[in-house]
C-alpha cells in the first residue's frame, strides 16, 4: 500500500523528469543518434516504462506487477545489466483509467523515449496503450491481460501469460472433470476481460458436453446481485462461473450464500489478490479459480522465487507479480539475444523466444505473439489459497 | 412466489437507503436551489467512518472479536458525528463564501469537492504507530482509507427472521433487512416530525420558500443552511452505514460503486420532486422497484445486466409526464 509520502515522493520525481525529458528534447538530433549507436551509449542506462494501476479499484494489480518488475530489474542489474547497461524503470500509474492509461504511454514512448514498455494488466487497459507503442514502434509486453484483442493490434505487442480462449477451457474441464454438467455464469459486460472470457468458457464447456443454463449479466459498480443470483438459483446449476474481478466477487459469494445457492463457485485470474479471502470471508471458502501460478507450487524456482520476494517486499507474491517478474525477465533476455535494442530487432527477439524457464511455466511465444502455457486451479481453504489441479495447453488441443 | 418475495425484500432495503440519500439531496436543493454533487462522498465517509470505528477503533481500543453488541449503534453514531461534521466544514469553506455567487459556480465548487474527497480518502497514513512490545500487542492505527477494498466487519448477525417456500426458491427476510429498513424508516419519521412540528423546521420551511423575506423576519438563514447540511450529511452517514452492513466489500472511495448510488438517490429525488421530502422518499422505493423488478422480470425479453437503463427509463417517464417529478410543486419562473 502506498503512503502519502511516496505518491508525493513520486511526483516531485516525475516533474523533474520532465523538466529533463523537456531539456533533452531541445537537443532532438543529439537524443536520437544517442540511441541508436549502441557503441556510444555504453554504461548509459536502458530505459523501460511500465504503466500499471497502481491506485483506483484494482490497485493491488498494478502494485503487485510494479513490485514483480523491480525485483527483476534488481537482479538483472546486480548481475551486471546489459553488458555492464544497467535498466532503470519509468513508472506510471493509469488509475485503472483507458483514457488515463492512453496518455502515460504517450508520454512513455514519446516523452520518456523507453525502449520497450511492460503492462497493463487489465485487458481494456492494455487495449489502450497497444495502439500507442504499435505505432511508435516501440515492444510492448503485457504481463497478465488475458483477451485475445490484445496481442492482435500488431507485432509489437507480447504478452506472457496464456489467453482467455485457453483459461476458459482450463476453468471448463475442471467443471467437467468435476462433473459439473450445467454451470451457470455470472460475468461484468463493461469488462472486455469478465464478458470474453465468460464466451470462451461457455464455448468450451459446450463442447465437453456440458451446458450454460443462464447467463447473468451485471455492471462495474454494482453490489446487489440479488436479482440474477435469484435467476440463477432458478436454474439449479452445478456450478456457478464468474470471471469478475476480486472486488466485485466478496458481495457476489456472500448474496450467493444468503440466497442459499450452495454449488461451487469458479473464477479466474481476476480474483488472485490477497484481499479475496478478507473480502468474501466465509464465503468464499471452497471456491476455485484458475490462476497463472499457485504459491504451493513445489518447483524449486517457484520457491526461490518466493523467498526472493518475501525478502524484498514482505508479503507471498501473487499471480501478477509472478506475471510482471516474468514479463521483466522475458525481455531482459529478448535484449541479449536482440541485434540491437531498435523497436523491429528488440521485437524479433521477443517473437523468438523458445522454452523460456518462467516463474509461471515455461513460455513459447507463438507465432500470435502470445504465451502457450499451462493453467492451474486454485482453491480457497482455510483462508488460503490452495493449488488442487493443472491444466496443460496440450488438452485443449484434443 | 418465493422469488417475487425475495425480490420484493431486496428492494425495499435497497430502496430505504436511496431514500435516505436522496434526502440529503432534496434538503440541500430545496435550501440553497442547488445540486450538492459532494452528496454522494459524504456517503461514503459514513460507510468508511463506520468501518474505521469497528475495525480500527474498537480493536485498538480493546473490544477484539466478537464485537460487542453495542457496537453497530456506536459506529452508526460514529459516522453521523464524522459526517456531520464534514457536512457542516463543506457548507461552511466551500459553499458559504459562494453565497451570492451565481449558481453555476457553487455547482462546480460541489463538483471540486467531490474529486477532493474521492482522492483524499485514497490515501492512507497512520494516526498511531503501532506497539508490538504491549501486551496484548496494540496494532497501528491507520486511517483505513487507500485504494484496497476492505471487508466490513460482522456487527449483526444476519439471521433468517422468516423463510417461505424451500430450496431452489426460497424467499428469506433477514435480521439485516430489518434492522436496515427499521433504522431508515425511523430517521425518516424523525426527519419529518422535525421539519414539520419543531421551530427550527419552520425557520428551514421559511428559508426554503424565501431566503430574503426569511431573513427579514430574524431567521438566521447562515444558521438554518448550516443545520441542513448537517441534518442531510448525517442521514447520508446513516445510509452509508447501512450500505456496506448490507454489501460488506467497502469499496474505495473513488470506486463506481459509490458514483452509481449517489446518482440513483439523485434521479430518486428528481423523480419524487426534487425540494420535496416525502418526494424524495417515494422516488427512492420507485427507483428500486424499477431496478429489481426490471432486472428480475424483463431479463428474460431485454437480457440481465440492465438495472441502470430501468433506472433512468423510469427517470425519462416521469418527467415526460411530470417534469417537476411526482410530488414536485409546479415551477413558477420570476420574471
Amino acid at each position: 500500500m502506498m503512503n502519502s509520502s511516496q505518491m508525493f515522493g513520486r511526483r516531485r520525481a516525475t516533474a523533474a523528469l520532465l523538466t529533463a525529458a523537456a531539456v533533452l528534447s531541445v537537443g532532438v538530433g543529439w537524443f536520437s543518434t544517442a540511441r541508436s549507436a549502441l557503441a556510444d551509449d555504453a554504461g548509459k542506462p536502458i530505459v523501460i516504462g511500465h504503466y500499471g494501476s497502481l491506485t483506483g479499484a484494482e490497485a493491488t494489480f498494478g502494485k503487485s506487477t510494479s513490485n514483480g518488475i523491480k525485483l527483476a530489474i534488481k537482479e538483472f542489474n546486480a548481475a551486471g545489466g546489459l553488458n555492464g547497461r544497467p535498466i532503470e524503470l519509468r513508472e506510471y500509474d493509469t488509475k485503472g483509467d483507458p483514457k488515463e492509461a492512453g496518455t502515460v504511454v504517450t508520454r512513455l514512448v514519446a516523452s520518456d523515449k523507453v525502449t520497450a514498455v511492460l503492462g497493463e494488466v487489465a485487458s481494456s487497459l492494455s487495449l489502450a496503450g497497444a495502439p500507442i507503442c504499435q505505432e511508435h514502434g516501440v515492444p510492448m509486453i503485457t504481463p497478465s491481460s488475458t483477451n485475445p484483442r490484445v496481442t492482435k493490434v500488431g507485432d509489437m505487442i507480447f504478452r506472457v501469460c496464456f489467453i482467455d480462449a485457453f483459461q476458459g477451457f482450463a476453468c471448463a474441464r475442471f467443471a467437467a472433470d468435476r462433473n459439473a454438467k450445467r454451470v451457470a455464469t455470472l460475468f461484468d459486460q463493461s469488462s472486455a476481460y469478465s464478458e470474453g472470457l465468460a464466451r470462451d468458457f461457455k464455448r468450451a464447456i459446450t463442447k465437453l458436453g456440458g451446458e450454460v443454463p443462464s447467463e447473468q449479466r451485471y455492471k462495474a459498480g454494482d453490489n446487489d446481485f440479488t436479482a440474477q443470483l435469484v435467476a440463477i438459483r432458478g436454474t439449479n446449476p452445478d456450478m456457478i462461473f464468474i470471471p469478475g474481478y476480486y472486488t466485485d466477487v466478496g458481495n457476489i459469494a456472500i448474496q450467493a450464500r444468503r440466497l442459499g445457492i450452495t454449488c461451487p463457485l469458479l473464477g479466474g485470474d481476476g480474483w488472485d489478490s490477497d484481499q479475496l479471502a478478507k473480502i468474501g470471508g466465509e464465503a468464499i471458502e471452497g471456491a476455485f479459480y484458475s490462476n497463472h501460478y499457485a504459491a504451493q507450487d513445489e518447483t524449486p524456482k517457484v520457491q526461490d522465487f518466493i523467498r526472493k520476494y518475501k525478502a524484498e517486499f514482505g508479503d507471498i507474491p501473487d499471480g501478477l507479480a509472478a506475471l510482471g517478474y516474468d514479463a521483466a525477465k522475458l525481455l531482459f533476455d529478448a535484449m541479449k539475444r536482440a541485434k540491437s535494442l531498435e523497436g523491429k530487432d528488440l521485437a524479433a527477439a521477443i517473437a523468438a523466444t523458445r522454452d523460456f524457464d518462467a516463474v509461471t511455466g515455461n513460455v513459447t511465444i507463438g507465432p500470435d505473439r502470445n504465451a502457450v502455457k499451462s493453467a492451474v486451479i486454485v482453491q480457497m481453504k482455510n483462508g488460503e489459497r490452495t493449488m488442487v489441479a493443472r491444466v496443460e495447453p496440450e488438452q485443449a488441443k484434443e | 412466489m418465493a422469488d417475487l418475495l425475495q425480490i420484493l425484500t431486496m428492494a425495499v432495503t435497497v430502496g430505504s437507503l436511496y431514500a435516505l440519500i436522496a434526502l440529503g439531496y432534496t434538503m440541500v436543493y430545496g435550501i440553497l436551489k442547488f445540486i450538492n454533487f459532494a452528496h454522494s462522498d459524504v456517503v461514503v465517509l459514513g460507510a468508511w467512518g463506520s468501518f474505521f470505528f469497528a475495525a480500527a477503533l474498537l480493536p485498538r481500543m480493546g473490544f477484539g472479536t466478537p464485537l460487542p453488541w453495542w457496537a453497530g449503534g456506536m459506529a452508526l453514531l460514529f459516522a453521523m458525528a464524522l459526517c456531520g461534521l464534514t457536512g457542516f466544514l463543506i457548507e461552511r469553506f466551500a459553499y458559504r463564501p459562494l453565497r451570492g455567487a451565481p449558481r453555476l459556480n457553487v455547482l462546480i465548487t460541489a463538483i471540486g469537492v467531490s474529486l477532493f474527497l474521492q482522492n483524499a480518502g485514497q490515501l492512507q497514513f497512520t494516526l498511531v504507530r503501532g506497539d508490538d512490545t504491549a501486551q496484548p500487542p496494540a496494532p497501528a492505527l491507520r486511517l483505513p482509507f487507500g485504494t484496497q477494498p476492505q471487508r466490513m466487519p460482522t456487527l449483526l448477525p444476519d439471521q433468517d427472521l422468516l423463510v417461505i417456500g424451500e430450496g431452489q426458491s426460497t424467499a428469506r427476510l433477514g435480521s439485516l433487512d430489518v434492522v436496515i429498513i427499521a433504522t431508515a424508516l425511523a430517521l425518516m419519521v424523525l426527519l419529518d416530525l422535525l421539519v414539520r412540528r419543531t421551530k427550527f423546521g419552520m425557520a428551514m420551511r421559511a428559508v426554503s420558500f424565501n431566503t430574503d423575506s426569511a431573513a427579514l423576519m430574524g431567521v438566521p438563514v447562515n444558521r438554518v443552511i448550516s443545520m441542513t447540511f448537517v441534518l442531510g450529511a448525517v442521514l447520508a452517514a446513516a445510509a452509508g452505514f447501512l450500505y456496506v452492513l448490507k454489501f460488506p466489500t467497502v469499496q474505495q472511495t473513488a470506486h463506481p460503486t459509490w458514483v452509481l448510488v449517489g446518482l440513483k438517490a439523485f434521479v430518486a429525488a428528481v423523480v419524487g420532486g426534487i425540494g420535496n421530502l416525502r418526494g424524495a422518499v417515494l422516488g427512492g422505493f420507485l427507483i428500486a422497484f424499477a431496478e429489481q423488478f426490471g432486472e428480475s422480470y424483463l431479463q428474460k425479453y431485454l437480457g440481465s445486466g440492465l438495472k441502470d437503463v430501468y433506472v433512468f427509463s423510469a427517470l425519462i417517464l416521469v418527467l415526460l409526464v411530470r417534469p417537476t417529478g411526482i410530488l414536485g410543486s409546479p415551477l413558477r419562473e420570476k420574471v
